[in-house]
């Protein structure tokens, strides 16, 4: 397989047909193959996010990062424009489902598609992927340690965000879990006790829960990355799209 | 985790930002969360901003939780040690 790639930023219809930014990663091959959303975290739609978007193309997969601060902050550099977005509230989950819709549409209309799509998101974005995969028609998604898909969050939280305890029955595609078993955001109670619910539901997922890990291991440029389990990980992560969504 | 918590607000005052240039500091944003560069897994994060003048007005400060709490007690030292005929603030 080639490892070459094309990337480029576009601009794609989001929620209520708003043109966003996106990044858009592609494998030079001309083959049919599944797409992948990349959500990022709420620190932006930075460098870091981008390298993994990239990567996706690298593994066989047609990727889209939307920037979901293009609104708030149209052409702001990554950092600036997600404290612009934080200091406004943050991004409403209905936004981010049209946002990541539009995206998969932008996937499923490429040429190459086989017409599956999945979803990833890290930090906050996990409990987006679990968010759009309740929302949206989607063949499968990844949770990287999202807090507040089950929990509640503290009182006073000036972004409104909500645990998605009555949505997980919408659940429509499986689900990939990857967690720091140093994590308490989510904790690993918070972790068997979304992995009992979906057991309870019927619905297919497969958790891995890593040592040695907290929050955040997956990020390369910050003190919180663990090399293995972040390699064991990607790892994952390949043989759940392999399996899901061909390639 | 991102800890989404963040409290805003009014500011008045200048900041050296961007360029090199100074701004007047009409908000400032508070969150305890991940940094952008700190060596920290979180940190006190400020932001010292002037919105009306778009996302890169703005000065950003990412401090260690026991540093920002110095911070907090240098600041609170300092207005005390100002007259309040200088200030303008009673006690």
């Amino acid at each position: 397989m080639s490892d070459s790639l094309c990337a480029e930023t576009i601009t794609i219809a989001g929620h209520g047909g708003d043109e966003i930014e996106a990044y858009i990663a592609r494998p030079s091959q001309e083959t049919k193959r599944g797409g992948v959303v990349v959500i990022h975290h709420l620190p932006g739609y930075d460098r870091a996010t981008k390298e993994i978007t990239r990567r996706f193309a690298e593994l066989g997969y047609d990727a889209v990062c939307p920037n979901l601060y293009t609104r708030e902050a149209p052409g702001a550099a990554p950092d600036d424009a997600a404290a612009t977005a934080r200091a406004q509230g943050g991004v409403p989950d209905e936004r981010l489902v049209g946002d990541v819709g539009g995206a998969a549409e932008q996937l499923r209309s490429l040429p190459s598609s086989n017409g599956r799509v999945g979803v990833i998101g890290y930090c906050s974005g996990g409990r987006q992927s679990v968010l759009v995969a309740c929302n949206l028609e989607l063949e499968a998604a990844v949770d990287c340690y999202g807090a507040f898909v089950v929990g509640t969050p503290p009182e006073g939280f000036p972004l409104k965000v909500t645990n998605l305890v009555d949505q997980l029955p919408n659940l429509g595609c499986p689900l990939l879990g990857l967690f720091g078993n140093d994590d308490q955001h989510p904790s690993p109670e918070q972790v068997d006790e979304l992995d009992r619910i979906l057991t309870e539901l019927g619905k297919p997922h497969e958790f891995h829960r890593y040592d040695d890990a907290g929050h955040a291991f997956f990020s390369v440029d910050r003190p919180s990355y663990r090399v293995a389990a972040a390699n064991d990980g990607w790892e994952r992560i390949q043989a759940f799209y392999t399996t899901n969504l061909g390639g | 985790m991102c800890t989404y918590a963040t409290i805003t607000t009014e500011l008045d005052g200048s900041a050296k930002g961007p360029g090199g240039s100074w701004f007047h500091v009409t908000h400032g944003t508070v969150y305890f969360d991940h940094p952008v560069h700190a060596m920290h897994d979180h940190t006190l994060n400020i932001d010292f901003a002037a919105p009306e003048h778009g996302p890169g007005a703005r000065v950003a400060v990412e401090l260690s939780a026991a540093s920002a709490r110095e911070l907090v007690r240098a600041i609170e030292a300092a207005l005390a040690s100002a007259p309040a005929e200088i200030s303008g603030l009673l006690v």
